[in-house]
């Protein structure tokens, strides 16, 4: 066990490497000179070599890479152009609300999810097997771009129940969790309903029921938690996805979080900001995948590296 | 389901390419006097912001569409099963550099590596294209890399081989062959992802920019009309979920036939 934890944790950190080696070439595949293209063409050539020098671009090269990784080791990503203050810190500021905003989702996923699995599983090849499934197909191939609005339009401008976006109270959180998470709920559905069947098959199920356990019971208190084990697994490894869906549906709700943060940087071609925000966010990603395949080691004795 | 698709996506192409035809107003036209009309018997689909006719920018969008979806599989899954094919047929050093590769492009959750490119590289259509190939031929060198180390112990490339065909040749002729199915089926798939991608970015507005009708570039100039033209987020939306949905199926359909296994 403990050689598959280390040996886990020992492959994580060239991916953090290279990771962060992307990021880090990034400024660098600026068309031109970065320090030119943030100041725009009105600068003068005294402020571009202000600029070049602030952000260390006229030292050589393996330099800029040394002083990047350094400082990403003690937690400094540099200035951000626009605010003039520490990247970390505009990201630190945001961190709360993208995480809120990503719970949320999960949670409003797993909450249509499970039950909408079980209910297929059970009453399979009915109408409403059906109607679920295909519930589900429309939540994948709806984008959450297109999904969003679309919301808003409904339950913002026709029904006036939500606001239509912002920060404020928790019913400024409900159009964009569920439009972040309509996806992750599709998508965990028919993972459950895939699942419960499994379990529903083994002798173990078909043993209760024989107990004479009423078909209710057999479904939630012995199928379903065994079928949860891969429904978990899926969760931790879509949170990924659904941290980088928080780019999108940030943008669209202007909820001011990481993910919104990143655009509005890419806007301002704020460069510093901008590779931190993805360093960030690809950080989380492999961190949560990590943890994610941690976890399932433990969960399941079968797995093991070799 | 797989002819459900192939309807989807026939009439999708037909609808690009006859665009022109089929309606008789230019995507480009404004018209300012009448803009955000809702939809009505002489526009399907209604105006947008600038008094243009709907329909007629959907449809041309549909070639922006198939085009840069075309143009990201394209790329992507020649170069994946070049480098995928190297990396399974010679393995040792070779492989291990290339997976290290793979490994790291598979971590960074990949339209976040699209949005990073476009982000530097500035907002443009064939950007899109060269970011969405960059992440794009990951998954082909994985899928073919996988079958070639399968393969390459195949009876009849062993013969090959003891008949002197040289690497090129194995590669070229009996390797990548066998890996050709599968990849046609991820092509597929990938189309509706590079669909879905190219208009993430160009509502992000990283991607095609405007005037250049993109279905991504429309739901973005809707958000501003929520409250007084729904019209405008609900068919570009529709546009995209249909044909993403038609790749789907498709893609789906194909894996079916190709892999009788995976039928129940």
């Amino acid at each position: 066990m403990l050689r598959y934890l280390v040996r886990r944790l020992l492959l994580t950190i060239p991916v953090l490497l290279g990771v962060a080696t992307l990021v880090f070439a990034l400024i660098h595949l600026v068309p031109g000179d970065p320090a030119q293209s943030m100041l725009g063409d009105g600068a003068s050539p005294e402020e571009v070599q202000k600029l070049r020098t602030a952000l260390g671009l006229d030292k050589p090269l393996v330099e800029q890479y040394w002083s990047f990784m350094t400082g990403l080791v003690r937690g400094d990503l540099g200035s951000s152009f626009r605010y003039g203050t520490p990247v970390a810190r505009e990201i630190r500021d945001r961190l709360f609300r993208t995480f809120q905003l990503a719970m949320a989702a999960m949670l409003v996923a797993v909450a249509i999810a499970i039950p909408l699995g079980i209910l297929a599983a059970v009453f399979r090849g009915t109408a409403i097997d059906h109607a679920a499934m295909t519930l589900a197909l429309i939540g994948i191939s709806m984008p959450n771009f297109w999904l969003g609005p679309l919301l808003a339009i409904l339950f913002a401008v026709y029904l006036g129940w939500l606001p239509v976006s912002g920060t404020g109270g928790l019913t400024h959180l409900v159009l964009p969790a569920v439009t972040l998470g309509a996806a992750l709920a599709a998508i965990l559905a028919r993972m459950t309903r895939a699942s419960v069947l499994e379990e529903l098959r083994e002798l173990y199920v078909l043993a209760a029921r024989a107990r004479g356990a009423s078909r209710t019971r057999a479904v939630v208190r012995h199928a379903f938690r065994n079928s949860l084990i891969p429904v978990v697994t899926i969760i931790g490894l879509q949170f990924g996805a659904v941290l980088t869906g928080t780019i999108i549906t940030e943008t669209i709700f202007a909820w001011p979080g990481v993910g919104r943060l990143l655009i509005q940087a890419i806007n301002f071609r704020d460069y510093p900001l901008v590779q931190g925000c993805i360093l960030f966010i690809s950080f989380t990603y492999v961190m949560m995948n990590l943890l994610t395949d941690l976890t399932y080691g433990l969960l399941d004795p079968r797995i093991r590296y070799d | 389901m797989i002819r459900v698709g192939f309807v989807i996506v026939s009439i999708a192409v037909l609808a690009a390419l006859l665009g022109p035809v089929l309606t008789p107003y230019d995507p480009a036209a404004q018209d300012l006097a009448s803009r955000l009309e809702a939809p009505s018997l002489a526009h399907p689909f209604g105006l947008d912001e600038l008094g243009r006719d709907i329909l007629a920018r959907i449809l041309s969008g549909a070639q922006i569409s198939l085009l840069v979806g075309l143009a990201v599989v394209s790329v992507s899954s020649v170069l994946g099963m070049l480098v995928g094919s190297v990396a399974g047929y010679f393995g040792g050093r070779v492989d291990d550099v290339i997976s290290r590769i793979i490994d790291v492009l598979m971590a960074f959750p990949g339209i976040l590596l699209a949005i990073a490119l476009v982000a530097v590289l500035g907002p443009s259509l064939t950007n899109v294209v060269i970011a969405l190939s960059v992440i794009g031929w990951v998954g082909y060198a994985r899928l073919v890399r996988g079958q070639a180390l399968r393969a390459r112990e195949f009876d009849f490339v062993q013969a090959a081989r003891a008949l002197g065909a040289g690497s090129r040749r194995i590669v070229i002729r009996h390797i990548l062959p066998t890996a050709l199915p599968a990849v046609v089926v991820q092509a597929t798939l990938g189309m509706a992802g590079a669909i879905i991608a190219e208009a993430s970015l160009s509502f992000l507005g990283l991607g095609v920019q405007p005037p250049t009708p993109s279905w991504g570039t429309m739901l973005d100039a809707g958000r501003s009309h929520l409250f007084d033209a729904p019209h405008l987020t609900i068919f570009p939306g529709l546009a995209i979920a249909v044909l993403v949905l038609g790749f789907n199926f498709l893609g789906d359909g194909l894996r079916d036939r190709v892999d009788p296994k995976l039928v129940k």
